[in-house]
């Protein structure tokens, strides 16, 4: 048991070259710009999303002024609508000093927000080439993940359930099949719910979970925040741990029915 | 066709004057006949609009039909009709809870700020319940590109970073290049770009959205096509279907956003909302990329007729309204103007809302100081709080205000 606890410790996440022990990637959407310091405190969150069409720099309910100093951001291209917007915002990010990570949002979905794949493949190649740290927002489609890993994707970020339902994981088994086969950190991002969805992620073999409406929704900001770091560690914990067996309708029989054979 | 002449067919009574009476009287034009120029468009969305607000009678509604409407996690335009009739009203509470729901589901506790500017109210229709309307015998004027600087540096310097820009309804006085180069102007000082202005071609939104807008409102005023030719009794707006698909012209020439409404309180409020919704839900179907939004004004006195009022439109069928439209598309932005007050803005933004101007003026000139020749606003305003004001009444029921939601890309 001590074991395995050391395992966790020396756990690092490790993203696009950089280290990280946090598991926990928070938004930093849908709630009040002075609550963000305390979330990110009980989050114990290392990684901020921002949307760059919020930053309104030397102006008023100016995102970027919230955000601590030593937490790494990482805009998204929320607003594009093609590969091209995307790449125009990623590139006004950097300028902007929000650094290389960013993180790929291509919709031309206004009710479901749903992901455009194939347009994120193609912001990826380019932005990838430019030595962004590309983080692809997607619909868990194997096919499409590998192009991403082809085109240089620092990560997978497959969506849980449309963005903002809280719905939980409405597509485990397809994350689960990311998880088998992709070679990258699969951070499991959209429609985490509840702390213990984020958990039951994270036992399957996410490499971190990205999560903002439930918290940003939730009755207590900050508390949410530190509900959903105790369920990522957690799950982590778990999956390191390795499950237990679990058993089936038919439970493991006391007398196989192959017992009688005696060759 | 045949022009009903009577006053009968005018809903509204409080917006007859003598020179309306007067006016009704006279020999009017096809309001469904397109004019020269004018773009054509036959993607069938106008007649799917006007069949479904035909065919909802919302009288049929029951109590039950409006609870199955909330307890739907999609709701559709049978959702809507149902929360839009006056089984509804008894509900209401239970409604703007679930609308409140959604809101924050969707947009968080966010509240994006903005202000108009009016730059012209030159206006060749003849609608005969608004004060620009080209009888109304208002001060006109018409901002030159440096006062509209002047203008638009007195806005940008209280913190905003949206800018909704403004003229009357005259193609000879505030043509599409002045309005392009009041939107080149803005660029410089604001984020996010929207135009309120008479309907254009497609060719032209895709100019203007090369200019820097992305967004435009326009509201039908009425779908009902029989009152709309009797408010609008001369002038480009008086032809119905062109202005029916402007927000489809305006999607294909490449802008982002569309604003829908009906003002409440012309014709029967329940079908103007019910067919605004349909036109939105429609388009929304069409173009599955655009950003909707609702506007929802209720008629307001104007200069020289101080009798107009929004009939039987009271506060709470303005909520019931607000929510039903939150309700069939929770994704959608939702605007209240300053034609209501303080109180009841405030409390919209909490519930369905999330736009609100603040610093409002509907005249011309009427930001900076420097400007001596100013225009007449176009209708009374009920709140006229300054950015700051508003900004801080948002914080103080635990909103964010948002200055900037969108890069121009």
């Amino acid at each position: 048991m001590t074991d395995k606890i050391t395992q966790t410790d020396h756990d690092p996440f490790i993203l696009g070259g950089h280290t990280f022990t946090s598991r926990f990637i928070l938004g930093s959407g849908k709630y009040s710009l002075d609550l963000i310091r305390a979330a990110v405190e009980q989050a114990d969150a290392q990684i901020i999303t921002l949307a760059l069409r919020r930053a309104n720099e030397g102006g008023p309910a100016n995102i970027l002024d919230y955000i601590p100093g030593h937490v790494t951001l990482l805009p998204n291209t929320s607003g594009a609508r093609n590969a091209d917007e995307a790449v125009r915002i990623a590139r006004l990010a950097r300028a902007a000093g929000c650094g290389d990570f960013v993180k790929i949002e291509v919709i031309r979905d206004a009710k479901y927000l749903l992901p455009d794949n194939t347009e994120t493949v193609k912001a990826t190649e380019i932005l990838a080439k430019e030595g962004f740290v590309v983080m692809p927002y997607m619909y868990p489609d194997l096919n499409a993940a590998r192009d991403l890993a082809n085109a240089g994707a620092a990560c997978i970020m497959p969506l849980a359930a449309p963005i903002g339902t809280n719905k939980g994981l409405c597509t485990k088994d397809f994350i689960q099949i990311l998880i088998d086969e992709i070679d990258l950190p699969i951070i499991v991002d959209a429609g985490i719910g509840r702390p213990s969805q984020a958990c039951e992620a994270m036992e399957m073999g996410a490499a971190a979970i990205m999560a903002n409406t439930a918290i940003a929704t939730a009755g207590d900001v900050p508390a949410m925040a530190h509900a959903f770091r105790l369920a990522i560690e957690s799950g982590r914990q778990a999956y390191l741990a390795g499950l237990g067996r679990t058993l089936d309708k038919q439970a493991s029989a006391s007398s196989p029915l192959t017992g009688f054979l005696h060759d | 066709m045949s022009n009903n002449k009577n006053e009968t067919n005018v809903f509204n009574k409080s917006i007859l004057n003598t020179q309306v009476r007067q006016d009704l009287e006279m020999e009017r034009t096809d309001h469904m006949a397109y004019l020269p120029d004018m773009e054509v468009l036959d993607s069938g969305i106008d007649r799917q609009v006007l069949s479904m607000m035909e065919s909802y009678d919302p009288a049929s509604y029951t109590a039950d039909d409006v609870k199955a409407a909330l307890n739907h996690d999609m709701r559709g335009p049978e959702d809507f009709a149902a929360l839009l009739s006056p089984a509804a009203q008894p509900l209401l509470e239970e409604i703007a809870r679930t609308a409140q729901s959604e809101t924050r589901k969707h947009f968080g506790n966010s509240v994006q700020m903005f202000t108009p500017i009016y730059i012209a109210n030159y206006c060749e229709n003849y609608c005969i319940y608004c004060g620009f309307n080209c009888k109304n015998k208002i001060r006109r004027a018409m901002l030159d590109p440096e006062q509209i600087e002047k203008e638009m540096k007195s806005i940008a310097a209280t913190g905003l970073q949206e800018i909704l820009i403004l003229t009357g309804e005259s193609r000879s006085h505030s043509t599409v290049p002045y309005i392009g180069e009041a939107c080149q102007i803005a660029r410089n000082y604001f984020k996010v770009i929207g135009l309120e202005i008479y309907p254009l071609n497609s060719d032209e939104y895709a100019f203007l959205h090369g200019c820097g807008a992305d967004y435009i409102t326009v509201f039908q005023e009425t779908y009902d096509s029989g009152k709309y030719e009797t408010l609008h009794l001369s002038g480009h707006k008086r032809c119905f279907p062109y202005r029916l698909n402007t927000q489809e012209r305006a999607l294909m020439g490449g802008m982002r956003g569309v604003g829908f409404g009906a003002l409440l309180g012309l014709a029967d409020f329940r079908r103007d909302a019910y067919a605004a919704g349909c036109h939105a839900w429609l388009l929304q179907r069409k173009y599955p990329h655009a950003e909707i939004a609702f506007s929802c004004p209720r008629l307001r006195p104007i200069i020289n007729n101080d009798r107009i009022n929004p009939m039987d439109v009271h506060e709470t069928q303005l909520l019931q309204v607000v929510c039903a439209y939150r309700l069939l598309m929770p994704w959608a932005g939702i605007t209240v103007s300053t034609r209501e007050c303080a109180r009841v803005r405030d409390n919209l933004v909490s519930i369905a809302a999330t736009k609100i101007s603040a610093g409002v003026s509907t005249g011309i000139g009427s930001h900076s100081d420097e400007i001596k020749e100013k225009g007449d606003g176009q209708f009374e305003i009920s709140d006229g709080r300054s950015v700051d004001e508003v900004f801080h009444d948002l914080l103080a029921r635990d909103l964010q205000p948002v200055m900037s939601d969108y890069i121009y890309v």
